[in-house]
């Protein structure tokens, strides 16, 4: 299935999950929040939560601001 | 130390600096880290944005331990993508704690008005902790109050400008109309800027460039700590009236002739 992750095309097996994605990725969980279809997806839930084809994923964390 | 017998209270939580400081624009992590010790702040902003989806960059958190985390919606134009960002760094920082912007205007920065009450009041009924970085506008700091927020975050002069406090009275009429804490957020150039912001009477000041933009970061945090505490403490030891004339301070009587 073909994603948008952070505005680019990420490509995963069908069925993967949130914690998939963010392995693929090889970001450490601990330290991003994931939002699908502009819904926030809880962090309780990467393990379960199945991304479906055309998902739109943002992949955020914290940096410097005021 | 005047923090302990003088606490800042912010939605119902004491704190020891009334100084709180942004993360942005610092040379470093170590930068970042020796300003913040220097500022004696307890919390500190940051902002919400996507990964760089090359792994292995170090996080900003690792410097920040110790600090109470105030994420904000800096970027935000609308009142959607300020609740978006707001919920996803709720998700990321485990803290009801939101600083709000939404901004109306790219060269001023100013916030947009509308959106921020709107915003406010949908994060509110979300069970945010929601401080918003508004105008000077008396009216407007009464109807984010009115929305439920913790706090108003009254712009000095523009972010980043360092242009300091342009309208104390706007500042003095936001106090005498609403409750909650009024931070001054936005403005500040240096040490006596805050302590102006704090011998008018203000809660609380926020800066970032202030500090982070000095050509000595960490020394600038010390200053406006000083200043912070220096305003603070004039305020509450109430100023001397201002006169025309002179008051001489020694006897007038028994002078030698």
């Amino acid at each position: 299935m073909k994603l948008q992750v952070n505005g680019k095309p990420v490509e995963l097996p069908d069925g993967s999950t949130v914690a998939a994605l963010l392995e693929h990725l090889a970001v450490e969980p601990a330290r991003v929040a994931v939002e699908r279809n502009q819904d926030v997806i809880p962090r309780r839930t990467w393990a379960e939560a199945r991304l479906a084809d055309g998902d739109h994923i943002e992949v955020v964390t914290f940096v410097g601001g005021g | 130390m005047l923090g302990a017998q003088d606490p800042f209270v912010l939605a119902g939580k004491s704190w020891r600096s009334r100084l709180i400081v942004g993360t942005g624009k610092y040379k470093d992590e170590d930068e970042t880290r020796r300003a913040l010790a220097a500022s004696g702040t307890e919390i500190v902003t940051v902002a919400l944005r996507r990964i760089d989806l090359k792994p292995g960059q170090p996080s900003l958190l690792d410097a920040l331990k110790g600090y109470a985390i105030l994420p904000n919606t800096a970027g935000c134009y609308t009142v959607d993508e300020a609740v978006r960002t707001a919920r996803l760094a709720r998700e990321l920082g485990m803290t009801e704690f939101v600083k709000l912007e939404v901004i109306g205007d790219k060269r001023t920065l100013f916030p947009d008005a509308e959106a921020t009450l709107e915003a406010a009041r949908v994060l509110v009924k979300d069970g945010f902790v929601v401080l918003p970085y508004t105008n000077d506008d008396p009216v407007m700091a009464k109807k984010l109050e009115d929305a439920g927020c913790a706090a108003v975050m009254p712009l000095a002069a523009p972010i980043g400008s360092g242009l300091g406090i342009r309208n104390p009275y706007n500042l003095r009429i936001i106090m005498e109309t609403v409750k909650v804490p009024v931070i001054v957020d936005a403005g500040v150039g240096t040490a006596s800027d805050a302590a102006v912001a704090m011998e008018l009477g203000c809660h609380a000041v926020l800066m970032n460039t202030g500090i982070a933009g000095a050509k000595e970061p960490v020394l600038m945090a010390e200053a406006m700590r000083l200043g912070v505490e220096a305003g603070r403490k004039a305020y509450l030891a109430g100023r001397i009236g201002k006169k025309l004339h002179a008051a001489a301070s020694s006897p007038e009587h028994g002078l030698i002739e």
